[in-house]
């Protein structure tokens, strides 16, 4: 018990400092692998909870397809990064009081401080419920039945990002020569090939 | 020393925080900008996970499945958008970023 809660304050600690690099870093590029240690750190806190599945998808789908992304991008523009950072130590008094003000307002609508402990404090002292049958078979028993259409949709989603994307950064550029292949098949003979009398000793 | 559900939502609450922080620090910077929101989304999802766990009702990890496609797509909607911007102007300052309007 004491190990696991220890594990806890130590991948809590990582997720929340490693956040907060996200957001100083200098460079766009410890971001993003700061970003990527986080959501490590995150996956790591579901596996302690007992969601294994979710932690996996987490790591997959973010580090592995997501946080790449935001990698080539990043390494494929050309940033100035000193004029993208002017602006910072002008909006940080007025973004540290925002978010210090809705930090207190998330943790007293939870019921953390203040006065209303009472849901909260019913639900945390069951401690995690242990399903009888293991993680991902709970989830693909009700993802696969109840809420089988909101499945379709999110591979719905993701084909029509595929597809937006692609149409975005699809470009045909000017001057560049490449094979087309109907053209080359559909050419008629009186364009390719012309038979000339060539003179005797006379050359073409 | 057990870990409740107070632990983990504090957790999501600071990583929330720091999301929009991060939104009102880096103004210039899309590229971080579309990272802070994916930490407020991971936010979200520790968040229905734990609830989730501690309730015994699987159907937030169902949720926080959707939230993660979404995330996913908006990420790579977001940045095609980021590039053909920047291809266009040369920068990704967000100042003049209503130059897309029609």
């Amino acid at each position: 018990m004491i190990l696991q809660a220890l594990a806890f304050y130590v991948f809590a600690f990582v997720v929340m400092a490693s956040a907060a690099m996200v957001v100083v870093s200098r460079n766009p590029v410890y971001s993003v692998l700061f970003l990527i240690l986080a959501f490590f750190n995150a996956a790591a806190l579901f596996v302690l909870i007992g969601a294994e599945f979710i932690a996996m998808i987490l790591i997959i789908v973010y580090v592995g397809a997501v946080a790449v992304l935001f990698l080539f991008v990043v390494m494929m523009l050309d940033i100035n990064l000193t004029a993208l950072r002017e602006g910072f130590l002008k909006y940080l008094p007025i973004g540290t009081i925002i978010g210090v003000i809705l930090f207190f307002e998330i943790l007293l609508g939870l019921g953390v401080i203040g006065s209303n402990q009472s849901t909260l404090a019913a639900l945390g002292k069951a401690g995690p419920q242990v399903l009888p049958i293991d993680n991902t078979r709970a989830i693909g028993r009700v993802l696969y039945t109840q809420y089988f259409y909101l499945f379709q949709v999110a591979g719905v989603v993701l084909l029509v990002a595929m597809i937006g994307a692609i149409v975005l950064t699809l470009r045909s550029r000017p001057g560049v020569r490449r094979q087309r292949i109907s053209e080359q098949l559909y050419r008629p003979k009186s364009d390719a090939v012309t038979v000339v009398k060539v003179p005797t000793r006379g050359g073409v | 020393m057990v870990i409740g559900l107070g632990h983990y939502l504090f957790v999501a609450a600071v990583l929330f925080t720091l999301g929009i922080l991060g939104i009102f620090l880096n103004r210039k910077n899309v590229i971080v900008i579309l990272m802070c929101v994916e930490l407020m989304l991971l936010a979200v999802n520790i968040n229905l996970v734990s609830f989730s766990v501690f309730q015994g009702n699987v159907v937030g990890q169902v949720f926080a499945m959707l939230v993660l496609t979404v995330a996913a797509a908006e990420a790579a909607i977001g940045l095609a958008i980021l590039v053909v911007y920047f291809r266009n102007r040369g920068t990704i300052e967000v100042e003049d970023i209503n130059a897309m309007k029609g």
